[in-house]
């Protein structure tokens, strides 16, 4: 015992010293460098507004307890979630596709799996996301063109045609309807004869930052959660690989708010989720281990670092401390990583292969499980062929040939990268308690709270842009008048909406209408009763060829609606 | 003299509206008049609203790449309602041949993701000046 108070005597009596010398630097060599040049702003900030000094030291670093850095695939897990890390494995590289029916995006999986890819990743286009059919009123125009058009079973089966779901990981990037698209990777699946625990991969289901900020939602608060509820504990049943919701901060982002907002309304929702899943009677260690996330890499290197640093760290604490949480796996963040679509800029477009590669750089060493870079040309159009290729090799290039894959978290132990790190946890949590002290995360939606942070932090990036303090290459620094190259965007197919019709038609012709109908009883049924889960009903469905629009609509009757009041 | 009178409106599956949000803070800062009609709005919704409120821009904010199914048909109910002298501009990601494609059919301006607020208030502005009281 007083050897271990004469060692933090020791240690406090270093960091004074270190302190006094950073102070005698201050009015030397600083003070007198000041005098001939001086700094290009009075005061640094990260993207994320929060202010950095001119250097950190030991000091700084002493300020955080040793036992929060700790050691990879150890608690806290600040440093990765795993001991080994890309020694191991690298990261599992995740282009997102989808255009067309499900035969057209089939065809970009092949390629994009061919050309080294090694995870799928799905978009959906938009009235699948908002729960319509094809040939809906509401989908004129929207049929295959921003995602990949998927009605029934039979559109998920050609969509996934001639490709082992055993052997390669699929995420789906889908939320209001989310639990009907796995129900239809469920039924085709076992239609295949797949072993169900062998599936690995991850529905988006991530109602509450649709609210927040992608907007894409059908159903009120309650009746939605319910169905991400049902989604984890089925999962956790009977899917032991397979993540069942995928936390997303990254649509936070991309609709405008700050890399801290981003990070602190993630854990937000991720209480609510764990939270109803316990009200089932489900321990947090068997549901947890499956919980996966997802946020964006920006532009501001080390504060992402941090950023994903501070994430692992509030994440095990949380699930640790304040839901009591035995298995280390219950604790340990996983997320995957996309850079940032809305650093994307159109003039000198190809700035934007520099830009994701920066971004891609940040999101490695801060320790992502998978990654999606974006395409050059995605400030135009969802990306071609080309774009995707360029963006799958910029991670290729990192793996492959940087070397940062060898030592496992590199920036782990960097004054400034802790020192922020710590600043981030200490902002998460600020932010948590506020959250709770007002009402809580489901309440401050309802009351546009995190809207309008959002939206705050939108405006001011406007305005930044604007007035040059966020230099964006291209557009407000270095703006070049010579036209660029011209750029082939993807082209939409104009028979799509045909193609995709003609077969939602046929599924309805050709099922058993009186055991559809019996099944859409059922469901109904099964809606009314928040106590029961919304999973097995929903596969018999789709396997009798229901479409998806025709389920939405059942239950809008039963659910209805939700509107937002809009905040700007 | 009258503020400016502006309708902006998202037309439809798509829910990115950060930068119609944007637009709508910026104008009201300019001192205009703004509606915002939210999420998911029809043609015909948002047609009827601006000649109800009798405003002197509809602006149209999309993302999700129908503008060309889109824009068409706000011209047509425009005409439709006596309302062709409305000013109509248009705001998303689209590619470059798009933005022609629209300037042809009379969207008078496209505001892209870099667009600066101070040149989309001046731009309303002269767009209304130019085309004189109604």
């Amino acid at each position: 015992m007083d050897d271990m108070t004469d060692r933090g005597a020791r240690a406090q009596d270093q960091v004074e010293a270190i302190r006094a010398e950073v102070r005698d630097w201050e009015t030397n060599e600083v003070a007198n460098f000041l005098r001939k040049q001086k700094e290009r702003k009075d005061e640094f900030f990260t993207l994320g507004d929060i202010p950095v000094r001119r250097t950190y030291t030991a000091a700084d670093l002493a300020e955080t307890p040793p036992e929060d850095i700790g050691l990879p695939g150890r608690y806290p897990f600040t440093r990765g979630p795993y001991p080994t890390m890309y020694r191991s494995r690298n990261w599992t590289m995740r282009q997102i596709a989808g255009f067309g029916t499900g035969e057209d995006t089939n065809v970009r999986f092949k390629y994009l799996i061919a050309q080294g890819q090694t995870g799928i990743s799905t978009d959906f286009d938009m009235p699948t996301l908002m729960g319509y059919d094809s040939d809906h009123a509401m989908s004129e125009g929207e049929v295959g063109r921003e995602g990949v058009a998927i009605d029934t079973l039979a559109d998920m089966e050609a969509l996934f045609d001639g490709i082992d779901l055993e052997n390669i990981s699929v995420s789906m990037t889908i939320n209001p309807s989310a639990w009907i698209l796995l129900a239809m990777y469920i039924a085709l699946a076992e239609k295949r004869g797949y072993d169900l625990n062998k599936l690995s991969g991850t529905v988006q289901a991530d109602i509450l930052k649709e609210y927040m900020a992608q907007k894409e939602y059908i159903f009120p608060v309650e009746p939605s959660v319910r169905i991400v509820r049902d989604c984890i504990t089925y999962c956790a049943k009977t899917m032991k690989r397979y993540n069942p919701i995928n936390i997303s901060g990254y649509h936070i982002s991309e609709a405008g708010s700050s890399p801290l907002h981003e990070a602190a309304f993630t854990l937000a929702n991720l209480i609510v989720y764990v939270e109803e899943v316990l009200k089932t009677g489900m321990t947090v260690d068997e549901f947890s281990p499956r919980l996966a996330f997802f946020f964006v890499c920006q532009a501001d290197f080390f504060e992402e670092v941090a950023k994903f640093r501070a994430l692992r760290r509030c994440y095990a604490k949380i699930m640790k401390e304040r839901f009591g949480a035995k298995n280390p796996e219950s604790m340990r963040l996983r997320f995957h990583c996309q850079t940032a679509a809305a650093s994307l800029t159109k003039p000198q477009y190809m700035v934007n292969v520099v830009r994701t590669s920066f971004q891609a750089m940040a999101a490695v060493l801060g320790g992502c499980q998978s990654l999606h870079t974006n395409g050059y040309d995605e400030a135009f159009a969802i990306p071609t062929e080309d774009a995707m290729r360029m963006a799958l090799r910029t991670q290729q290039v990192i793996a492959e040939e940087s070397n940062v894959t060898q030592v496992v978290d590199p920036l782990g132990g960097s004054y400034y990268v802790e020192s922020l790190t710590t600043e981030y946890e200490k902002r998460i949590f600020d932010i948590l308690k506020e959250v709770e002290e007002r009402g809580g995360t489901l309440k401050m939606i309802q009351d546009g709270w995190f809207q309008r942070h959002i939206a705050d932090f939108a405006y001011e990036t406007a305005l930044r842009k604007q007035s040059g303090e966020k230099p964006v290459i291209g557009v407000n620094r270095f703006v070049d008048d010579t036209p660029d190259p011209k750029i082939h965007t993807h082209p939409y197919d104009q028979t799509t909406a045909d193609r995709q019709v003609a077969r939602t038609q046929r599924v309805r012709r050709e099922r058993d209408a009186a055991k559809y109908d019996l099944l859409m009883e059922r469901l109904v049924e099964t809606a009314k009763d928040p106590q029961q889960n919304m999973m097995p009903v929903t596969i018999e469905l789709v396997r009798e060829g229901a479409t998806m629009g025709e389920i939405v609509e059942r239950l809008k009757a039963i659910w209805g609606t939700y509107r937002e009041v809009p905040v700007f | 003299m009258q503020p400016v009178r502006v309708l902006l409106a998202k037309v439809g599956l798509d829910g990115h509206d950060r930068g119609v949000k944007v637009v709508a803070r910026t104008l009201r800062d300019a001192g205009m008049d703004v509606v915002y009609t939210g999420l998911h709005r029809t043609p015909e919704e948002v047609v009827n609203a601006a000649v109800q409120e009798d405003v002197d821009v509809l602006g149209v904010s999309l993302l999700s790449g129908v503008q060309l199914t889109v824009f068409p048909k706000i011209f047509k109910l425009l005409e439709e309602k006596g309302a062709s002298d409305m000013i109509v501009i248009a705001g998303g990601v689209m590619p470059d041949e798009d933005v022609v494609e629209l300037k042809k059919m009379g969207v008078r301006e496209v505001l892209l993701q870099d667009t600066p607020p101070d040149y989309i208030v001046s731009t309303l502005n002269r767009l209304v000046q130019e085309r004189g009281p109604r």
